[in-house]
């Protein structure tokens, strides 16, 4: 358990992390989200004890880091891959670790064993891939066996393999009751593997519910229906019903319609009334990257002006035509002037109708199935 | 326009590419996927000439790379691998390259502009996060307007603002037509970004196909089947022939038979479907499917390891009650 | 041709960009200059002392570049540098993919370089030689002098030529810490020992700085170790040789390695 009360971190004039309360519960992986610069680093050396708060605490198990009794067993965390001494082994760096918080040696092969680098062991990690180091920190995260773990980026410069490694080591380090913490960029990778999400822009706390609330809350899900090819009037009098019952019909490339406003089994309801026979009936969950970056529109932390949506010119050939910019969310100066009071501009904002705001129907499948199973027994039934 | 044939390249002993041959065309994305050690990097880096082939050829355009008049106007390239001199401003990083192939000075502003390091053209790229290293690595890519480009693990280390841009710009970067070769990590990113696939495994070559093929050959296609009627859904399937699982979540999963079919079975028999989805394995399964087997670094698949379970509580717990 | 120019243009750009580069010029003028002066300076004050033998071979011109054998490392620091670093910092990667044609790199870069160290050299042999001569107050020469024009033009081409070597090295090397590690010691310590002891100084007249200070001598028999087997631009002549030696095998490691 992780518990921060009106966590504060000032550096000079700039504010880093402002007044954030929140708890990262056992049993559950929790994924830690916020665009460059906002502030997910300083919380995560604070709660590490790197750094001091401004005001405010943050505990770990109860305690405040640095009163933590034998903390290399309560905490395991994987900061940064090149932290690792690049002359020293692998095992011996584990070793060194090890034996610092009298952690038995054999516990060293062990971890080597679970992080897949048993075979490199006796390299130098100054040959290692970025992955391969990354394997190395999970590894030296898991040496204490600890309750708590905290990961920045765990996935970065894995291959496939590692990447689904690493998000079934954080859903079984979870399930087996440990606090999961992991702070990542890719939404796609989050959404398959976090539970709870807290969200944070420009220091200050933006969201902290469970991964499907945060989706629903933020996007919007459709349908896909098809009615049969080649009876375009049975797609007309779908369209029509649709309408009628104030859904949102847009048709699809493949002769598809794409249905907002209006829930699947309504949908069915509606063509069974229009005697219109369907050929696909799916639900499309907006995805976590979509909710994510409609909620953090005005955190970023610099924006260009320029339209994200146009790019280069179309070039005569090679030597001719240099594109126009097309922007990309820029950078400020490291250590720069803070966070300029800048509104969002315009053309960076999503057009309304592709995020309006959520309908009735695009809660989870599983439970939007459940209320309307009516002709289905219930276990009432057979009492 | 890349074309490889018969691409060999050994290092001693090991072959880290091994007689690969295909092309790839303009106009679309190109994913370049495999496991690490697959040879990859190396593909790219005898794609740049950085590396000499120990046999086999390779064409850009029709031309070997060390032919090219000032190859940055035809082919730009974001390697995996740190290629900047960190004493040197992002500014000047990008006009000597500029220079060296004849490119306007005026370009350099442009393509900072574009990746977003204006505010720090004239800051070293020593102080640089490795998101800021990866804008800096594309506008190099992008500096000669070039019609092909290639990016080795493009996203990595940017926020999801700039992976969103990344993908845009790619896919935009396809459609003017260039051609776009890029390797990544990544699978559901690149499920998002590709639409061909170029895919490798200890140096040969596996599979070279589209998206939707490649998922449809390497992994189980099934449609998804929710009704408030069940065991009549069930009993319809059962006597057409058709069998179908139930799942925990109260779905059917029906294998193997069109959703259009299923859809008219439920029509005929006047049952109410809630869902006939259509689903698709992820490109992750369909990869992993293939380059089970082709994979260098094993992690061990702990959770079900005998000595796992010891205690109940997972590994580690052995040596704690042993203390 | 005019590709030839970019890539100049280009590689010009790379050596005024980077400050540490530069500061090794600057830093190899402040050395040079600085010491030759101070050792003008004691020389003039102890002169007395000197044995007979030493006033008949006294070379006043020779001694106003006494400060180059410190001062050359820093011109050999810049050699590394241009050339190592391309390869620590991964921009070799950058540079051949715009360049593939290595050898037109090679060259492009050498020239650069060899023109910038060109200038300094002859601006440092210059301004040491007039710095030295006036605190050598009576002692002095000058210019005017049969072989001290030579001599100081020749200051100029030593530094250049140790610097081009310097480069030839870290092309084959291909790493700055290998390049310093190797060409540091051995032209600080190594070269000086060899050209002194007795038994090795027959081989040691052959290295490149022992054979190309030689240039810079005017009186015979001024230098250290006395009689040499050949002139001064006989001596600069073998010190061309290495520095050619060098360059080719810079040239066949990068052609023929993996960047």
């Amino acid at each position: 358990m992780i518990e921060a009360y009106g966590l504060t971190k000032r550096y000079g004039a700039k504010t880093a992390v402002y007044n954030l309360s929140f708890q990262v519960r056992p049993g559950a992986v929790t994924g830690f989200l916020g665009p460059n610069g906002s502030g997910k680093s300083t919380t995560m050396r604070m709660i590490l004890g790197l750094d001091e708060p401004t005001s405010g605490q943050v505990t770990v198990g109860g305690y405040n880091f640095r009163n933590l009794p034998n903390a290399p067993r309560q905490v395991g965390a994987l900061l940064d891959a090149k932290a690792v001494h690049s002359g020293r082994n692998a095992r011996n760096h584990l070793l060194s670790l090890a034996q610092l918080s009298g952690i038995p040696a054999r516990r060293v092969d062990e971890v080597l064993g679970v992080v897949g680098l048993q075979e490199v062991g006796s390299k130098r990690s100054k040959g290692f891939s970025l992955g391969m180091g990354q394997r190395l920190g999970i590894a030296a995260a898991l040496l204490g066996d600890p309750q708590v773990l905290l990961f920045d980026e765990p996935v970065n410069g894995l291959d496939p393999e590692g990447i689904l490694w690493v998000r079934n080591l954080m859903k079984r380090l979870a399930s087996e009751g440990r606090t999961v913490f992991v702070s990542s960029h890719l939404m796609s990778e989050m959404a398959q593997t976090a539970d709870h999400l807290i969200v944070i822009g420009r220091g200050q706390m933006m969201a902290d519910t469970s991964v499907d609330n945060f989706i629903a809350q933020n996007s919007v899900g459709f349908a896909r229906v098809r009615t049969p090819d080649g009876e375009p009037e049975q797609r007309e009098k779908l369209g029509a019903a649709l309408a009628a019952a104030g859904g949102q019909v847009q048709p699809e490339e493949d002769g598809a319609l794409r249905v907002t406003g209006v829930p699947l089994p309504q949908i069915s309801d509606l063509a069974h009334g229009a005697d219109v026979r369907l050929w696909e009936l799916s639900p499309h969950q907006a995805s976590l990257e979509e909710a994510y970056m409609r909620m953090t529109q005005g955190a970023v932390d610099y924006r260009s002006t320029a339209d994200q949506r146009t790019g280069l010119q179309t070039p005569a050939g090679p030597p001719a035509g240099y594109g126009a910019p097309g922007g990309a969310p820029p950078y400020g100066a490291p250590g720069g002037a803070g966070y300029p009071p800048q509104q969002p501009q315009p053309q960076g904002q999503p057009q309304p109708q592709q995020y309006a705001p959520p309908q009735g129907w695009q809660a989870p499948p599983a439970q939007a199935a459940a209320p309307t199973t009516t002709a289905a027994p219930t276990p009432e039934d057979h009492r | 326009m890349i074309e490889l044939e018969g691409l060999t390249k050994r290092y001693g002993e090991k072959v880290a590419v091994d007689h690969l041959t295909f092309s790839v065309r303009p106009g679309v994305v190109t994913g370049f996927l495999g496991p690490n050690g697959a040879g990859k990097s190396t593909t790219m880096r005898l794609l740049l000439g950085l590396d000499r082939p120990t046999a086999g050829d390779i064409r850009i355009d029709g031309r070997h790379y060390d032919q090219l008049r000032d190859p940055l106007n035809y082919i730009g390239a974001l390697l995996e691998a740190k290629s900047v001199h960190g004493g040197r401003s992002a500014y000047n990083h990008l006009l000597c390259l500029a220079q060296s192939n004849g490119i306007p000075e005026r370009r350099v502003p442009e393509v900072l502009d574009m990746v977003g390091l204006t505010a720090v053209a004239k800051k070293r790229p020593k102080g640089f996060s490795l998101g800021m290293g990866q804008r800096l690595g594309i506008a190099q890519a992008l500096l000669g307007d070039p019609r092909i480009v290639m990016f080795d693990e493009p996203v990595n280390g940017l926020d999801p603002e700039g992976i969103h841009w990344v993908r845009t710009l790619m896919q935009q970067l396809a459609a003017e037509g260039r051609t776009v070769f890029v390797s990544s990590h990544l699978m559901s990113e690149m499920s998002l970004t590709a639409e061909h696939l170029v895919v490798i495994g200890q140096g040969k070559l596996m599979a070279d196909t589209s998206m939707a093929a490649f998922i449809h050959e390497n992994s189980r296609t099934y449609v998804r089947l929710r009704t408030p009627e069940p065991e009549r859904l069930r009993n319809v399937l059962h006597t057409a022939g058709i069998p179908a699982v139930a799942v925990s979540d109260g779905s059917l999963e029906v294998e193997n038979v069109a959703a259009a079919r299923l859809g008219e079975l439920a029509a005929e028999h006047r049952i109410v479907l809630h869902e006939l989805s259509p689903q698709q394995a992820s490109l992750e399964e369909a990869f992993m499917q293939l380059t089970a087997g082709s994979v260098e670094y094993h992690a061990h698949t702990t959770a079900e390891g005998p000595e796992a379970r010891r205690g109940g509580q997972g590994w580690g717990q052995g040596w704690q009650e042993g203390r | 041709m005019a590709h030839t120019t970019r890539v100049l243009q280009s590689e010009w750009t790379k050596v005024r960009s980077v400050r540490s580069t530069l500061w090794t010029l600057f830093a190899a003028f402040i050395v040079t200059v600085g010491l030759s002066a101070l050792i003008c300076a004691f020389t003039n004050s102890g002169y007395d002392d000197f044995s007979a033998e030493e006033k008949a071979t006294f070379d006043p011109t020779f001694i106003s570049f006494a400060g180059m054998t410190l001062g050359q490392l820093a011109m050999i620091a810049f050699g590394v540098l241009v050339v190592a670093n391309e390869y620590s910092t991964g921009m070799i990667r950058s540079s051949l993919s715009a360049v593939p044609q290595r050898g037109t790199f090679m060259a492009c870069k050498l020239l650069v370089a060899t023109a910038l160290v060109l200038v300094v050299g002859m601006l440092t042999s210059f301004i040491t030689f007039f710095v030295g001569q006036a605190l050598l107050g009576d002692l002095g020469t000058s210019l005017g002098e049969p072989g001290v024009t030579r001599a100081v033009i020749g200051g100029g081409l030593y530094m250049t030529l140790i610097t081009l070597f310097a480069m030839g090295v870290s092309f084959v090397l291909r790493s700055p810490l290998l390049a310093f590690g190797i060409l540091m010691p051995f032209f600080f310590l190594i070269s000086n020992i060899l050209g002194s002891v007795s038994a090795t100084r027959n081989v040691g007249h052959y290295l490149p700085d022992q054979a190309g200070s030689m240039i810079m001598s005017v009186v015979e028999g001024g230098m250290e170790g006395g009689d040499r087997p050949y002139g001064p631009w006989g001596g600069l002549l073998i010190m061309v040789g290495w520095v050619i030696a060098a360059l080719i095998a810079g040239y066949l490691v990068l052609k023929k390695r993996d960047a």
